[in-house]
């Protein structure tokens, strides 16, 4: 046990899943003039350097100023929320909406410790002047790190306010409640608004560590369906994106890109560019751009700029698993009893390899930035998942100290892991820098597909025995490059060997919803399905009789029973069922597919998924995260894949690259165990593990088919 | 190349210049600050932009703003009117049909058109009327209950 925590720890997984390289580097070569005149004369030149070796300092490992550290949150309350003048609360976290519902799940969380009613509490999300520090939004730790931070300050808030009351109406505190925006004595019938008692100063008392927070038992607005806190202002089309802001002398920007990955620009014609009419051309190093009065105009520039690039040979696509191997390099096993020992009391065995394709998030709104530079103070708004990483990636890029970078993140098209990086924060600025007026610049869908970066692609071998009653006995698992997310199980196993090995990846890759959980869940499950049936035993029975941990089994018996696991199927249909757990919460799927062999054609009939994941914060909310889940692993699971030749994408559009569609969508069961006594774990990626293997030994179910590469059938079944 | 300075766009005729060839989103975001209506591929795949051509569905990416002259043009911001939401805005807040909701505005205007030819879809009508609009998030189930909650509650009167 104590290896596998070793593991944990030292791979932490979730950075290196991070680490999405930078596609070019923006080594900007910054006229000196421009960079005196940015930082607005030599009086800021001294604070700036100064800072400047601070920043450097407090930085490991420099790639992009990704790992920064040392960064101290706010211990008082008033840096988390504040009391309005007319009583509402103003609430601050460096998270950001990018459609997981956590702008509602957090406004519950605060509402449900100050007993007062969600539409007066507004959050100001990841605006880095305004919010806390935060790492990012990902890895599901808003409900878990977040919440909490928030109910303690909003808990202890409560207190102060029931304090400024006793002051005032001369009574003892534990006399006072709190409700509806105002702290009340029920004996006399007194009471004071919220914001007549802090008349709209900031509460400088530091949280307690020992605030008490409202348990799940007693919750009244937290663990009840709230709808989106801000809905109206969506279905309306109310709401500003990035890609809708509109800024005074505001200029449109476009980049020209280079024909292939890691190509270096050689010679540029921009005699065409030049004759346009205000069109501002800006060349440094790599980076080529313009920015003109509108789109049309900008698209027409850029177009005309004929730019000759150097690229070298690549690998492909068809080449990329055998890649893989030969480049894997650093490995670190986690392992207990001995392999050869479990193989030799097995009495079957087996030895499979399992594969996944790069994939892509396809956030619908593609990247976007307006970035405005004012006296040497840069402010860019752009959707990323990390505004504060984004800062520190603006600030290097143009030399500045970050406290002269604002990053403001409006709710944002999505980003599902695929948003941690600042490339069009960085090209608007660059061209902002030179126009010296606001530039937007929105990333066309092909420009998404090309220079974001991709889901890891890896290869998985498996080896494994058991004994005809089901005992597991040997189990071995090598990962190659896609990550070691969910690599470790809750199965009971004496005798396994589970290792990561990383390798040189052909393409950019980086963060996806679950991360590479996706892949270990599908080699895993699907390889325990073939165990199951080696020594002929049922998938569930198979898995129960393995597992110790009663959360696991509880959520595969919740969704079995609501499938009718083992009932009759009528013909060209199958069952399959996968079990999984990731980033603290536990799932369940049975999946029901029909084949029509004939026409190769697969359908997902229906799916029943269990999750659970401690005191639920909105039972309809987690519904939608996990259909959506269920929904965007079709994907993946039948027909995404990226198609790459010598550094060039092929298939970067929506009419090559298919995505899930109305067409696409299975009955889905979403099957909620709520556990009250257990702390909230996140909702929005787990969900999306457990579909692939679910369908694939579905597929097996109906067909003797086993397939072992995601995705299954990308066209069709070929039988 | 000839230029438009005309657009009839949510019951108002809109002076504009704008070049014919340029898109209909383009002219309606850009020139117009109308930012409902979104990009989202470029190559009419995704509905994101999807707008009302004399009452039809119509992609306003692939669509050129000089196809456009003359004719009636809705977009999401026409929907509400005098504070009062459309039944089928209002069921897509019911039955929380959306996520990100990048995809939305597209996914509401598909709908509109839907229901003013077929007041009551089933299921497989929805399914193979809006196959054109994609919601990454995965939200499809949500927005076939949506639109038939408008349709029902629309029946007898309703928009």
């Amino acid at each position: 046990m104590s290896k596998h925590r070793a593991m944990d720890e030292s791979f932490e997984p979730e950075r290196y899943e991070l680490m999405a390289e930078s596609a070019y580097q923006f080594n900007f070569e910054l006229e000196r003039r421009d960079f005196f005149k940015l930082l607005g004369g030599g009086l800021v030149l001294v604070f700036t350097l100064d800072a400047f070796a601070s920043q450097e300092s407090g930085r490991q490992g420099g790639e992009s100023g990704r790992r920064q550290t040392g960064q101290s949150m706010p211990k008082e309350i008033g840096g988390w929320l504040q009391v309005a003048e007319d009583g509402s609360i103003n609430v601050f976290t460096g998270k950001v909406e990018v459609g997981q519902n956590i702008r509602t799940s957090l406004a519950q969380a605060v509402a449900e410790e100050l007993r007062m009613p969600i539409a007066s509490v507004r959050l100001t999300m990841g605006d880095t002047d305004l919010t806390p520090f935060d790492m990012g939004t990902f890895g599901s730790r808003t409900t878990p790190t977040m919440a909490p931070q928030l109910r303690k300050a909003a808990a202890a808030a409560r207190q102060v306010l029931i304090d400024l009351a006793a002051a005032d109406l001369k009574v003892e505190p534990a006399a006072l409640t709190v409700n509806d925006g105002k702290v009340i004595d029920s004996r006399s019938k007194q009471s004071i608004a919220f914001g007549k008692l802090t008349k709209g100063q900031k509460l400088l008392k530091v949280i307690p560590d020992n605030v008490s927070l409202t348990p799940a038992t007693e919750w009244t607005i937290a663990g009840k369906s709230v709808p989106k806190v801000n809905g109206r202002d969506f279905v309306t089309g109310k709401h500003r994106y990035t890609s809708d802001l509109k800024l005074p002398g505001m200029l449109f920007g476009k980049v020209v890109r280079p024909v292939a990955f890691n190509a270096s620009l050689g010679a540029v014609d921009i005699r065409d560019a030049e004759r346009m009419p205000s069109v501002k051309i800006v060349r440094d190093g790599n980076f080529i751009g313009v920015a003109a009065p509108d789109a049309h105009t900008a698209t027409l520039a850029a177009d005309s700029i004929k730019a000759y690039w150097r690229s070298e040979q690549q690998p492909s696509g068809k080449e990329l698993f055998d890649y893989l191997r030969k480049q894997a390099t650093a490995s670190q096993p986690s392992a207990r009893g001995s392999i050869e020992e479990g193989l030799a009391k097995a009495d079957k065995k087996l030895e499979q390899t399992y594969t996944v394709a790069y994939i892509a998030h396809a956030p619908l709104e593609p990247r976007a930035a307006v970035a405005q530079w004012e006296q040497g103070k840069l402010t860019v708004w752009t959707g990323t998942q990390r505004p504060f990483g984004v800062r520190a990636e603006l600030a290097e890029a143009f030399r500045i100290p970050e406290d002269r970078v604002r990053v403001i993140v409006p709710d944002t098209g999505a980003g599902y892991g695929g948003k941690h990086t600042g490339e069009a924060a960085i090209e608007a600025a660059r061209l902002a820098q030179a126009a010296g007026k606001p530039v937007k610049l929105v990333w066309t869908r092909e420009e998404e597909f090309t220079w974001a970066y991709f889901r890891p692609a890896g290869v998985i071998d498996v080896s494994s025995g058991a004994r005809d009653d089901g005992t597991i006995t040997a189990f071995e698992f090598h990962n190659y490059n896609s990550g070691p997310s969910g690599i470790q199980h809750r199965y009971d196993i004496p005798n396994q060997k589970i290792v990561f090995h990383q390798s040189k990846s052909p393409l950019r890759q980086g963060s996806y919803r679950g991360l590479a959980a996706t892949a270990n869940h599908f080699a895993r499950e699907s390889h325990l399905d073939e165990l199951a049936r080696a020594v002929k035993m049922d998938p569930l029975q198979f898995r129960l009789k393995n597992l110790k941990d009663d959360r696991q089994s509880a959520v595969l018996n919740a969704a079995a029973k609501a499938f009718g696991w083992g009932k009759t199927k009528t013909g060209g249909s199958g069952h399959g069922i996968s079990a999984g757990f990731e980033k603290g919460g536990y799932i369940a799927t049975c999946a029901e597919v029909s084949v029509d062999r004939a026409a190769g054609k697969v359908r997902l009939v229906r799916v029943v998924e269990a999750f659970e994941c401690g005191a639920i914060v909105n039972p309809d909310q987690l519904k939608n995260q996990i259909e959506g889940s269920i929904v965007m692993a079709i994907g993946g699971a039948l027909f995404e894949a990226i198609d790459f030749d010598n550094g060039k994408i092929v298939n970067g559009k929506f009419s090559r690259y298919r995505v899930p569609r109305f067409s696409d969508v299975p009955t889905i069961e979403a099957v909620l165990v709520d556990r009250k006594d257990l702390p909230s774990a996140g909702a929005g990626e787990t969900p999306i593990v457990g579909l692939a293997p679910a369908v694939g030994n579905a597929i097996f179910d109906a067909t003797g088919i086993r397939l072992r590469s995601l995705p299954m059938a990308p066209n069709g079944l070929k039988i | 190349m000839q230029r438009i300075s005309e657009l009839h766009v949510n019951g108002t005729r809109h002076k504009i210049d704008a070049e014919a060839d340029r898109s209909l989103l383009s002219v309606l975001r850009d020139d117009l600050d109308l930012t409902g209506s979104k990009y989202g591929c470029g190559e009419g795949q995704c509905g994101a932009c999807t707008v009302l051509i004399d009452g039809q569905a119509t992609r306003s990416c692939i669509t050129r703003v000089g196809a456009a002259v003359g004719k009636r043009i809705a977009t999401i911001e026409s929907l509400e009117k005098t504070g009062r939401l459309h039944p089928l805005q209002e069921a897509f807040l019911e039955a929380d049909a959306f996520q990100c909701a990048y995809c939305t505005s597209g996914m509401i205007m598909s709908g509109v058109a839907l229901l003013s030819k077929n007041p009551n879809p089933d299921e497989q009508e929805i399914v193979r009327f809006m196959e054109g609009n994609i919601c990454r998030c995965g939200t499809y189930p949500r927005i076939v209950t949506a639109i038939r909650k408008a349709a029902q509650s629309m029946k007898g009167g309703g928009r």
